[in-house]
């Protein structure tokens, strides 16, 4: 037991290495607060353009969607790292890093919103047309708000697995979370920076995936 | 000029006869990979799934700690502990055998969940009137439960199967020969991107029609809620 704890959460190990660790938790929610909102805001243009019913606008967003869903985030990653400077593009790692994520989770995040758009009723829109409001009125104060709503479980629980896409930025060697964390570990034979980082993401994503079961049981027992 | 350089650097045809037969073995053990991790996966999800359907708290609380952590954990995370802190304790395993564990367990937990919110969705009327004509309950949730609950579950269970399968190329990382392996280590000996395209390509002829076809299943099962 004492060696287990000697290898796994060496209580010196911590000590040295919390601020490493920290500051790759930093870096980490920095990306994902840069990666969320311009993936919800992509995934919903995506989901407008595909809602505007033009034929083949809407079949270029499917093969969009679908292209980025059946392509794996990480190839998505090393062919942007390892491809971009041979089109002569120089992107700084946190751009490359944070475009593979965008593309890969605005196909997810489009593909919720459309779903929550499909959910309401054609009457909504129809009534809400009739009272006076615009088409953007409509879909900004009716349409949206109720969409949201029923899709609020699927947009967390892709919010959810954003945050650990981010753990892939380690492979190209950008210092987020698991970066720091395996670095240490190199540096000491010691097992305990990587447990640290593995009980950092519990940490951090334990309490959504809790709401996330919530809400979903919620939804559930509504039906 | 620059379609020229363009084509040059991904899509070299001289290079890529060199590194094809990399690919294509690559490509095998991505596949069996694959394969595998659905079907351990599934099977402990709706193992687990069933033994929460008995109501015996101490075992639920621990399915729901289990199936809490692999959701949230990162499978990349969970491999990487696998790989390189178990061998300090004297458990050390292949690469592929590391992966392989660590994306069952993910794509596990999150059976379970679907499974299980499958199961209380099936009304209870209906275990009450399978009960009442005789059936015992390990014979209701065979026979009457499960079926109308797996229906349920088939869409999420397909997009979480895509997802999880999509991480066998995180194996990369432990130097699991699947596509990914050979597609970087390619283009870094060749310094040339056309292995990384070549093995873009693999991942969409493999993964391409999955997607397609789940479009199919999700709009086949829509109606039947």
């Amino acid at each position: 037991m004492d060696q287990i704890i000697q290898l796994f959460l060496n209580p010196a190990v911590v000590a040295r290495f919390w601020p490493f660790l920290l500051h790759g938790l930093g870096t980490t929610l920095a990306l994902s607060l840069v990666v969320v909102p311009a993936g919800l805001a992509g995934g919903l243009v995506v989901a407008l353009l595909y809602n505007a019913h033009r034929r083949p606008l809407s079949w270029l967003v499917t093969a969009y969607v679908d292209f980025f869903r059946a392509f794996p985030p990480l190839v998505l990653l090393l062919f942007l790292y390892g491809g971009l400077p041979f089109l002569g593009v120089d992107l700084p790692l946190f751009g490359t890093v944070a475009l593979a994520f965008l593309l890969n989770t605005s196909s997810y995040y489009g593909e919720i919103f459309r779903a929550g758009i499909e959910s309401i009723p054609r009457g909504q829109t129809e009534a809400a047309r009739s009272t006076g409001l615009s088409a953007w009125q409509t879909l900004c104060w009716v349409i949206l708000p109720q969409a949201v709503r029923n899709v609020l479980p699927d947009l967390i629980g892709n919010t959810v697995e954003v945050i650990k896409l981010t753990t892939l930025a380690s492979v190209v060697g950008f210092t987020e979370l698991l970066n720091n964390a395996r670095n240490a570990q190199a540096l000491t034979y010691n097992a305990t920076p990587v447990v640290v980082a593995a009980l950092l993401y519990l940490a951090l994503l334990w309490p959504l995936v809790r709401l996330l079961s919530r809400l979903e049981h919620k939804s559930i027992a509504v039906r | 000029m620059e379609i020229h350089r363009l084509l040059f650097s991904f899509f070299n045809a001289d290079v890529a006869s060199r590194y094809w037969p990399d690919i294509v073995r690559g490509f095998w053990v991505t596949t069996g990979l694959g394969a595998a991790v659905i079907a351990s996966g599934l099977a402990v999800g709706l193992a687990l799934a069933l033994l929460r359907a008995l109501r015996f708290r101490p075992a639920s609380f621990l399915i729901v700690v289990y199936a809490d952590t692999f959701r949230a954990l990162p499978p990349l995370v969970v491999i990487i502990v696998l790989f390189f802190a178990f061998p300090y304790i004297g458990l050390s395993m292949s690469a592929f055998a590391a992966t392989w564990l660590a994306l069952s367990a993910v794509l596990g937990a999150f059976a379970e969940e679907i499974f299980w919110a499958g199961i209380l969705a099936v009304p209870k009327g209906q275990t009450e009137a399978a009960r009442s004509t005789g059936l015992s309950p390990l014979q209701t949730l065979i026979h009457v439960v499960l079926p109308q609950a797996v229906r349920l579950t088939i869409p999420p269970l397909t997009n979480r199967m895509i997802a999880v399968t999509k991480g066998t190329a995180l194996g990369s990382v432990v130097a699991v020969h699947e596509i990914i392996y050979y597609a970087s280590s390619g283009a870094s000996e060749a310094g040339n991107p056309t292995p990384l395209t070549l093995g873009a390509l693999a991942y969409l002829v493999l993964f391409l029609p999955v997607v397609v076809g789940s479009r199919w299943i999700e709009t086949r099962f829509r109606w039947r809620r």
